[in-house]
């Protein structure tokens, strides 16, 4: 990353040094590889003895639910679809941060990502998985899923282009695959490392394998670079138009409530904002668990409260436009709609939905706060669960109470939508495990690059010394 | 440092990328030919549990299928003839015969002889025989030369592109309708524009959109 480092070689000063505890180049890499080399410490198995428990329950309900169909879920007349759809748009929104951090904030030169984009970006993986199993279940025959890809068959068929369904099922894969190039790309340098310090033969080959013969050479460096640079330009569109598709999955739609076109900002906005609120959370449990406080300090952390401020207040502004305009319209049915969502009989998911994501992230205003581990850790899964509920209210109250009242009913989930649900989390926690195991969860390579050793320039005497001290 | 990999896998990575393109060809072609109902479906020809032959009583005795299916013309399905209509001639015709001993027991039983569905759509799928005889789509374009085989085997994959690609250009098929239970018949030299005449006049619009068949 030398090249970005000369460009952002401009920034003032004031900016606060970004590791602390006079790293070196050295220290970085001991600390990092350290975390993978010492023996595992047996919390390790506990917790992934826990995650694989969970992991079980979701293959459980899984196989029940290909067995036996749909109906074990608590899906009904006007709300056909459920938790399914709220948990896949759950897991895709957290699935943004990390192509945020990795991707927009590259290319806004925003260096103190270097610490925490390894970690969110393999957190946005292991979400979007989470993410893909819901569409891919919720169709009940699970073995006809490839319907949704142009495949020629005998039947003559051949997806429908005009659906946004299946603008999701593109736009989210190729997130996915995008996001998992941007990763492996980003991890390459680091996996030469472990391959040289590895003891093990077994290691050696494997870590041999996966850092597909990287040297570390001039040019190596120079096509890296370039690859990267491009892989960020690739990804950049891919933040803001996944979750935009996403939210034309309703936004299409004529039912009051989704028929809007706020939906795209407004997901996006959100997605965001769930994301950050995940790596805020894991984070924070990294860091304490593996020391890690030099690398992910208070000052990155502030910087994501502060984005999470920041799209907090934009979905709260999306909540308030909403009920602006279904006054605004005169449209009666749109204006039914959202009283019935704040006074109806989801009314108290609604103002969950409401004090977590509009109220919480004002905490963050004030400095004290905002710095303040416990207060942010507190707040990051009250906005996790509030972001939950958003997807709840829009998805449910607006099918449980459509155009027909006769229809209407109000849904109330089973033990499997619940089971899957946690399941899901058996999954993310597992792979999350693995990988904070086995691969460096910082970004060595690009960490160093924002020490001061990696940014000579000539300091006239008697100045202070920028980021010496 | 010591080299972890020797030279000749440099290599790997091409063979690997070849390969893969033959495995994806031949996985591809392996489904195209061995999952299509092309090869899954025609051809089905289960054992009757009578020798009952096509070939014997339609095509050297010359009778019409709708002496048999005499329903097939105002009614879905097809019917399976009843015993009583064997027993027309067979009380009769070879009334001894080994061959026909479950016929005569079903007879006096007044038990159906069990025969072997051969062509059947899955239930989601709406077929109607009187609607395609009407328009004049003969029995052959659909089950083959019946009056040659002496065991009824399904000669058409009964897919739904198979259905499509008729409904979507039927001139082909389209026959005087006093053609339709005739094996032999071929398209004559002015087809194409008999086709459009009877199209037209016999209002022949076929279904293509999803609830034509999946009602
Ligand atoms: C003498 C009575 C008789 C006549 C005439 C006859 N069939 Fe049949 N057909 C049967 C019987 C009995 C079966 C059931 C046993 C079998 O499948 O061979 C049958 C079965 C069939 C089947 C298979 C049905 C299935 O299970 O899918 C087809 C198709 C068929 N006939 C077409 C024809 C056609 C076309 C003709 C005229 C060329 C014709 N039949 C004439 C008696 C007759
Ligand atoms: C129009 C009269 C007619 C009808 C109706 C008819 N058959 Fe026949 N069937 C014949 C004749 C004629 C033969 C040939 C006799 C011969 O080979 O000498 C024959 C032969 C047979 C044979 C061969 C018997 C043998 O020993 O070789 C079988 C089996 C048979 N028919 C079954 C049936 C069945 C089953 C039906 C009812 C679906 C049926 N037939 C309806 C006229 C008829
Ligand atoms: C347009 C195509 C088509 C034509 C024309 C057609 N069939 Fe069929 N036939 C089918 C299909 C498809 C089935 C399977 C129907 C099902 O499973 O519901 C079938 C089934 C049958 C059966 C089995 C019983 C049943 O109805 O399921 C018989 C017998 C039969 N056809 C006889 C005939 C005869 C005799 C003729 C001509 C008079 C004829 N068919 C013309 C397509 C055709
Ligand atoms: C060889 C040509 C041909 C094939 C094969 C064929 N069809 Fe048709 N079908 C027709 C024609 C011609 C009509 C138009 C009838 C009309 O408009 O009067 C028709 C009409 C229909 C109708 C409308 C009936 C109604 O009541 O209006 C249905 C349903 C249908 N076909 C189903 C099928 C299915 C299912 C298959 C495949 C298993 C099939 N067809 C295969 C030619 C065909
Ligand atoms: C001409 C009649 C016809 C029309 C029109 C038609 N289908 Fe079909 N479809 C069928 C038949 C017949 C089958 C069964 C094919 C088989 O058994 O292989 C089928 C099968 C299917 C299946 C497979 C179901 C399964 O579980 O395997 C799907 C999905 C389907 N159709 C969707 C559609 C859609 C969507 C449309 C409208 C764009 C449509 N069909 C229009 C006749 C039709």
């Amino acid at each position: 990353m030398s090249s970005t480092a000369q460009d952002v070689s401009g920034l003032p000063d004031s900016e606060k040094p970004l590791l602390t505890g006079n790293q070196t180049f050295a220290s970085i890499t001991a600390t990092i590889s350290g975390i993978v080399e010492r023996k595992t410490p047996p919390i390790w198995y506990l917790a992934l003895g826990a995650a694989l428990s969970l992991l079980m329950v979701l293959f459980g309900s899984i196989g029940w639910l290909v067995y036996e169909g749909t109906g074990i879920w608590g899906l009904n007349n006007p709300v056909g679809w459920g938790w399914a759809i709220i948990n896949f748009v759950w897991w895709v929104g957290i699935g943004h941060a990390g192509t945020l951090i990795s991707a927009i904030l590259f290319l806004l030169r925003q260096r103190w990502r270097t610490s925490i984009n390894r970690f969110a970006e393999a957190m946005t993986l292991f979400a979007v998985s989470c993410a893909l199993i819901f569409p891919a279940i919720h169709v009940g025959r699970v073995w006809v899923v490839y319907w949704t890809f142009p495949v020629p068959n005998q039947m003559g068929m051949w997806p429908n282009f005009r659906s946004p369904l299946l603008w999701d099922v593109f736009a989210v894969s190729t997130y996915f695959t995008a996001s998992l190039l941007f990763w492996y790309t980003g991890l390459i340098p680091d996996l030469a490392t472990f391959r040289d310090r590895a003891k093990t033969k077994i290691k050696k080959f494997v870590f041999g394998i996966l850092s597909v013969g990287w040297r570390g050479g001039n040019r190596q460096w120079k096509h890296y670079e370039l690859a990267y640079l491009i892989l960020a330009g690739i990804s950049t569109p891919l933040v803001l138009s996944v979750h935009s598709v996403v939210s034309t999955d309703f936004a299409v739609s004529i039912l009051p409530g989704w028929h809007t076109t706020i939906f795209p900002p407004y997901f996006v906005a959100g997605a965001i904002f769930s994301g950050f609120a995940m790596v805020v959370t894991l984070t924070i449990i990294a860091r304490k668990i593996f020391g890690l406080e030099n690398m992910i300090t208070v000052n990155h952390l502030e910087k994501m409260n502060k984005i999470i401020l920041l799209t907090g207040s934009m979905v709260g502004y999306a909540y308030g436009m909403e009920f602006f305009i279904a006054w605004y319209s005169g449209n009666i049915y749109e204006q039914f709609t959202f009283i019935n969502r704040a006074f109806g009989q989801y009314g108290w998911a609604y103002w969950i939905m409401v004090s977590y994501n509009v109220l919480v992230p004002q905490l963050f205003w004030f400095k004290k706060l905002r710095t303040s581990v416990p207060v942010m850790f507190v707040a990051s899964l009250f906005i996790n669960v509030g972001m939950w509920f958003e997807r709840f209210v829009i998805v449910v109250s607006s099918l449980a109470q459509d155009f027909l009242p006769a229809n209407w009913d109000y849904y109330s989930p089973t033990i499997w939508d619940v089971a899957t649900f946690v399941g899901s989390f058996g999954l993310f926690f597992t792979l999350f495990l693995l990988f904070i195991r086995f691969l460096p969860m910082i970004s060595m390579a690009e960490v160093k690059t924002v020490l001061p050793e990696a940014d000579p320039h000539y300091v006239a005497p008697g100045t202070k010394g920028g980021h010496h001290e | 440092m010591a080299q972890i990999f020797p030279e000749w896998t440099n290599k790997l990575p091409t063979y690997a990328a070849l390969g893969a393109v033959v495995i994806g060809a031949v996985v591809v072609g392996f489904i195209w030919y061995y999952g299509s109902p092309w090869y899954t479906d025609v051809g089905y020809r289960p054992a009757q549990p009578v020798p009952y032959s096509h070939k014997l009583h339609a095509d050297d005795l010359g009778m019409d299928c709708r002496y048999c299916h005499n329903f097939v013309e105002e009614s879905p399905h097809a019917n399976i003839p009843p015993t009583q209509t064997c027993m027309n001639c067979h009380t009769l015709i070879l009334p001894e015969s080994e061959k026909l001993l479950l016929v005569r027991e079903s007879f006096a039983n007044k038990q159906p002889i069990e025969w072997v569905r051969i062509h059947k759509l899955p239930d989601y799928a709406y077929f109607d025989h009187s609607a395609h005889l009407r328009a004049g789509v003969g029995c052959a374009d659909c089950h083959g030369n019946v009056a040659k085989m002496e065991v009824v085997s399904q000669t058409q994959p009964l897919s739904m592109s198979w259905c499509l690609d008729c409904h979507r250009n039927p001139e082909k098929s389209i026959r005087p309708l006093d053609q339709i239970t005739n094996m032999e018949w071929t398209a004559p030299d002015n087809q194409a524009e008999y086709a459009r005449r009877m199209i037209e006049e016999r209002n022949i619009d076929p279904p293509k959109d999803c609830s034509g068949c999946h009602r």
